[in-house]
């Protein structure tokens, strides 16, 4: 399989201080893959890193023949000013950005394709209500369903589950295994290990440096989740540069 | 006899349709402008706008006079630096832009003062000030009505990106380069309704034309679209309806309009359907689903 997505010995942080530290590695085409660690271990960091919010302080992120800008990513923190008043409809059209610009109109075919990711995320119903009006798993169901209108070959998604009932959960959870079915490349940061052991294939745990990446049952392993909580969250503000012959040697 | 009030001084003076052609062009830029700008957020950074326009407009009366042409180039450039520097600052070094706009105005306004009193001239800035639309000449009705069109052809551009990056600018920075342009023009926008509103109401009450309709269409309206027709039409009536007043009472035009406006918004306050104080105190039996 062809590499989507390749990290080479990528450097990510704030200030200088790194918060993703040399990771290298490649997501293949169409992987569905769970990141996942400690809070404070970069997972968000990395994400921004992939849809081109935070430049790498050293290393590079290949993409294969993808612009940044075709990435759909569902934030953690969503930076929604919810008493704008725009409706549901509206809110979820803009996922068609991509196709239209600043000036395409939205025939027929995209609003049959609107009304379709409504109803796919189970908002039929509230087309017209302002975002305003909705609650916290609405929302996310209403980002879910921008994302899908996004038709976008790489999905990033950032604790996409946090603070939902169990039947959102399974609901957003089939859509993302029909992404991977459709051949999606799919990363999700998470921190429910039961889900990420039934339907993520793939695993990164990171704890700022990568600590294992591969199949998910070898990668969550007690002594590979033990080693990950023993990470240290703060930044050490006296730290030195971080040279590249004084790195400790790690796998690759 | 309402007739009378209502429409002779319009049939019969050219200079008060004249006004009510400047009010009218000047509420469909101003409207939607002030929309976006209570939507954004931003109601007082059109009042500092305006702020930072006045210098530039002094130095333009400085260096030639009463002429309404370097009046507005001076007005311009003035508002388009402070905006562009403030917008391009606050976006470089995170700095908030309030914060940073707040700084540049202030500057330029401590330059024009400083450059008008070292030319030592006593300039009567009192026209600059509260501005004149009873004195609307060819030329000046002409710069209000292009500013009006520009406004609204650019505005239909930039719509699209200008809403996305209002509601969710994360969004629309993962997918598109056009947020900081559409805002930089957007400010841009701002400064040639200040300019052309402060001809007509001066550079104090410019703002007054597109924050307090605005104001009043978000107590009518949940979605933009009603919002900014509300708008506009809340500013045509308030320009109409202070013409008039100033017509028959003599109260001086710009601040007749203004308090028209702003009686509008009390009543909207009191009465808006949306989130109005007296529907909110009679808000009717609470519904079964």
């Amino acid at each position: 399989m062809a590499a989507q997505l390749t990290f080479q010995d990528l450097t990510l942080g704030y200030d200088r201080h790194p918060a993703v530290h040399h990771l290298t590695g490649a997501v293949e085409a169409g992987a569905l893959l769970a990141v996942v660690g400690p809070n404070g271990a970069g997972k968000s960091t990395l994400f921004r890193g992939i849809v081109g919010l935070l430049k790498p302080l050293s290393g590079s992120i290949v993409m294969d023949g993808l612009d940044a800008r075709a990435i759909a990513y569902l934030p953690q923190i969503a930076d929604i000013d919810r008493s704008f008043p725009i409706s549901v409809i509206d809110f979820v059209s803009t996922g068609l950005w991509r196709a239209t610009g600043i000036f395409g109109g939205i025939g027929k075919s995209s609003r049959e394709r609107i009304a379709q990711a409504i109803a796919t995320v189970g908002l039929t119903g509230f087309e017209s209500r302002g975002i305003g009006t909705l609650s916290g798993g609405q929302m996310q169901r209403l980002l879910f369903a921008r994302v899908l209108l996004q038709d976008a070959s790489v999905i990033v998604l950032d604790e996409p589950f946090n603070a939902m009932d169990a039947k959102t959960a399974a609901d957003l959870l089939r859509l993302v295994a029909h992404w991977h079915a459709e051949g999606r490349t799919v990363l999700a940061a998470l921190h429910d290990m039961e889900m990420v052991r039934a339907h993520f294939p793939q695993t990164l745990l990171l704890a700022r440096e990568p600590v294992a990446w591969g199949t998910t049952s070898e990668v969550l392993t007690a002594a590979n989740l033990l080693a990950a909580r023993r990470m240290c969250e703060a930044f050490d503000d006296a730290a030195g540069t971080c040279v590249p012959a004084h790195r400790p040697s790690r796998a690759a | 006899m309402i007739g009378q009030v209502l429409f002779a001084p319009f049939s019969e003076f050219e200079f008060m349709r004249r006004a009510l052609a400047a009010v009218i062009a000047l509420s469909l830029g101003g409207g939607p402008i002030g929309v976006f700008l209570m939507l954004r957020r931003m109601s007082l950074v059109g009042d500092a706008m305006a702020h930072a326009i006045l210098p530039g407009a002094a130095i333009g009366f400085l260096l030639s006079g009463l002429n309404l042409f370097a009046m507005t180039t001076g007005g311009l450039v003035a508002g388009f630096a402070v905006a562009l520097l403030a917008g391009l600052v606050s976006r470089s070094t995170g700095v908030k832009e309030d914060a940073s706009l707040a700084t540049f105005y202030l500057a330029s306004l401590a330059l024009g003062v400083t450059i008008v009193s070292v030319k030592g001239t006593n300039v009567d800035l009192l026209h600059v000030l509260f501005g004149n639309i009873l004195a609307m000449d060819n030329p000046t009705l002409l710069l209000v009505a292009v500013n009006a069109t520009i406004t609204l052809l650019v505005l239909a551009v930039i719509y699209r990106p200008l809403v996305i990056e209002s509601v969710d600018p994360l969004f629309l920075r993962t997918v598109s380069r056009a947020g900081a342009p559409a805002h930089l023009v957007f400010l841009a926008l701002i400064v040639i309704n200040l300019v052309s509103g402060f001809q007509a109401l001066g550079t104090l009450l410019a703002v007054g034309l597109m924050i307090l309709p605005a104001g009043i269409a978000r107590f009518w309206s949940r979605d933009i679209t009603p919002m900014i027709c509300i708008a506009v039409a809340s500013a045509i009536i308030s320009g109409y309806i202070g013409l008039v007043l100033s017509f028959q009472t003599r109260i001086p035009s710009g601040p007749a309009i203004i308090l028209v406006a702003a009686g509008l918004y009390l009543g909207s306050v009191l009465f808006g359907r949306v989130g109005g104080v007296v529907p909110q105190l009679f808000p009717g039996r609470h519904l079964e689903a």
